[in-house]
């Protein structure tokens, strides 16, 4: 059921010769009576699958931006229990926008594997993008593919082919391809050097390539996802988020940050 | 909280496995971008454990320039005032930086030398660390940056001036709690972000694998030269060893080498900080729970979201909500026992030995000294207790004074 929603989702892009867009948001930040409200803004705003992040005390991966946005929901108490409700209540209203859970272990560890499977699975969830589980400790996670979850995983500029073999075994939905070896949020993107490792990944089989880190408006977006099946935009929309106060600010805030890239990117495919 | 039945174990030596487990501790859990360097790095440095030109190069250093072996040291006046078993002390406190730390900072160092990597990072807490890689890496000619939480800088300045005069670079992490756990994931993010010319000095047995059995091995020749000292001194082993944990460096030293030695006991004493059933501690092993951080599987002490909570000690080196895999591994397979020590009990202990012995020690190992008092209390006069007394308490005077109201 889960992987059916991501797998139609790329599929239904291919086949329309368009390019995906995945924005990423802090679950529960700027405002945690906002975050279902922003999702549907987003998808209104034309994007294609929405990644999800659970916040984590200690985020090692990211940069300034999304490490503060967590604290501000870990402060406001927010837990996987809740995302999960939320995503529950996304669904009563959309039913096909894929959804993947994007954060670190712990979280999951502590909550416990089969209870999280179980739930996040009956709420809808589609995937799991856990930072911090490469392919080598991969079965900490089995349950969760057990219940149905696409278990996605990252490939970075250092990710020996050797291990990019091992991924493709296992990667299930899209990969994430790592634009830089960094942190979320820099700006070191170098289009050329993508292109080039996104064409290398893609020779090897057919699952789709998403792009994140350092795509931060339509230009950055455009140029990665000349190569790209799809281009992720995490820590530019949350600062956005961060700068409003109330929902119906962050809402809009999220619109029109997202309308415009969702037009770029249509209109760069029709050129 | 774990209950798990102890795990039989035959050979304690032949841990971790390839991939770095402790039974189900361990491992490597981290960002896709560092499992390249890591495989590299835990390749070159088994490579180098094996080549007899390294083990030279270390061992030269070690007694050159470290001044080992360290002295096991009777405590007789106190084991006497105590009236019970013998206090026998690993004197790491004499090394040259004043504590166990440079062990493994000239370990690493060298390996980072063979690997030509020239750019030196490390986080600290206490500063012991910080200033033991500073130390080598002025002794090796590399640049060093040291990560150092904003609130450990304000309670450590003599340290953080230390490694400034050692030709460091030391940055403020603002981010989190601003303690060391906060320092790990800024260095870990430098590293992230420098991976093709940087080489991170962690400076305990936590983090990804290869680095809990790299530094454990750095800090093994504790337990070596031990084990070898009591039975020249002694003519036999200890019946008990004891040593502080925080992430447990200085423990895993000591331990090591006796892992097999089945009938010496081994008690680790944590940071109980206000008290266990006040919440504001460290004692990850003795009340934290099984989890994931820094790139391995240990105990932790976290919320029930998962989320990572605020430790307190008056020790920074303890000062940890995580702890060596192998030590959530001893502590599962019953083979070591952990306890926690209060903040009163281990300032009780560092006057106490400065009092009798005329040694101060550090209030990290202030912690064992109380731990090796209450079993001195318990146990008959002819039972000989080796203590692990990881560091000196110069660095500690302020701290000290501060807390007993005194003005300096």
């Amino acid at each position: 059921m889960s992987h059916h929603r991501i797998d139609k989702r790329f599929a239904d892009l291919k086949h329309a010769g368009r390019k995906g867009l995945i924005p990423f948001i802090t679950a529960g930040d700027p405002l945690p009576e906002a975050t279902v409200h922003i999702m549907h803004a987003l998808v209104a705003a034309g994007a294609d699958l929405i990644e999800l992040g659970v916040p984590y005390s200690d985020p090692v991966a990211d940069g300034p931006t999304i490490q503060h946005s967590s604290e501000r929901a870990i402060a406001r108490g927010v837990g996987i229990k809740q995302i999960l409700a939320w995503v529950s209540e996304f669904r009563q209203i959309d039913s096909t926008t894929p959804i993947v859970l994007m954060g670190y272990l712990n979280p999951i560890e502590i909550y416990g594997y089969a209870r999280f499977a179980e739930q996040a699975s009956m709420a809808g969830v589609d995937g799991v993008l856990i930072v911090d589980v490469p392919v080598e400790e991969a079965e900490a996670v089995a349950p969760l593919r057990e219940m149905g979850l696409c278990e996605i995983f990252l490939v970075a500029p250092t990710t020996t082919d050797r291990r990019l073999a091992a991924i493709r075994a296992r990667a299930e939905g899209f990969i994430y391809y790592v634009s830089f070896a960094g942190i979320t949020g820099a700006s070191q993107l170098d289009t050329a050097a993508v292109r080039a490792r996104v064409e290398h990944i893609k020779q090897g089989g057919s699952i789709p390539v998403a792009v994140g880190f350092g795509v931060r408006d339509a230009t950055s977006a455009v140029s990665v996802a000349e190569s790209a099946d799809a281009v992720v935009i995490g820590s530019a929309l949350v600062a956005q988020l961060a700068a409003t106060s109330d929902r119906d600010s962050a809402v809009a805030a999220a619109h029109a940050f997202l309308a415009p890239i969702r037009a770029a990117l249509d209109q760069a495919v029709r050129r | 909280m774990s209950m798990n039945k102890p795990i039989p174990v035959s050979d304690f030596h032949a841990y971790p496995d390839a991939q770095g487990h402790f039974a189900e501790y361990g491992g490597i859990f981290m960002p896709e971008t560092l499992m390249p360097p890591l495989e590299e790095l835990t390749a070159a440095y088994l490579a180098m454990r094996e080549d007899p030109e390294f083990i030279a190069e270390f061992e030269r250093d070690l007694k050159y320039y470290v001044g080992r072996p360290s002295p096991i040291y009777h405590a007789e006046r106190l084991s006497n005032k105590i009236g019970g078993a013998q206090i026998l002390l690993k004197r790491e406190d004499l090394n040259h930086t004043g504590a166990h730390k440079i062990n493994n900072t000239i370990g690493q160092a060298l390996v980072a030398r063979r690997m030509g990597k020239r750019r030196i990072i490390a986080e600290t807490g206490a500063g012991q660390h910080g200033v033991a890689t500073a130390t080598v890496c002025a002794r090796f000619g590399l640049d060093c940056i040291v990560y150092m939480g904003a609130v450990d800088i304000e309670r450590q300045k003599i340290n953080v001036y230390r490694m400034k005069l050692l030709g460091a670079t030391v940055v403020p992490v603002v981010s989190g709690s601003k303690t060391l756990k906060d320092a790990l994931n800024e260095a870990m993010r430098d590293w992230v972000t420098n991976v093709a010319d940087t080489f991170y000095i962690i400076g305990t047995v936590a983090g990804p694998h290869p680095y809990p059995m790299m530094v454990r091995d750095f800090n093994a020749v504790v337990g070596r030269e031990a084990r070898a000292q009591m039975l020249e001194q002694y003519g036999r082993l200890p019946d008990v060893l004891t040593a502080c944990v925080g992430g447990g460096s200085n423990a895993i030293g000591l331990f090591h080498a006796f892992l097999n030695d089945r009938e010496v006991a081994m008690v680790g004493a944590e940071a109980a900080g206000d008290g266990i059933e006040t919440g504001r501690h460290a004692a990850s092993l003795s009340a934290g729970r099984p989890g994931v951080l820094h790139g391995n599987r240990t105990y932790v002490i976290c919320d029930d979201n998962g989320q990572i909570t605020e430790t307190h000690s008056i020790s920074a080196g303890l000062d940890y909500p995580g702890v060596g895999p192998e030590h959530a591994f001893l502590k599962d397979s019953g083979r070591a026992r952990y306890v926690g020590i209060t903040d009163d009990e281990a300032l009780a202990a560092f006057h106490e030995l400065a009092r009798t012995e005329g040694i101060l020690a550090a209030l990290e190992s202030s912690h064992a000294v109380a731990q090796a008092i209450k079993l001195a209390r318990e146990l008959p006069k002819d039972q000989l207790i080796l203590c692990n007394l990881s560091g000196r308490g110069d660095k500690d005077v302020h701290t000290i004074a501060a807390r007993e109201g005194i003005e300096l």
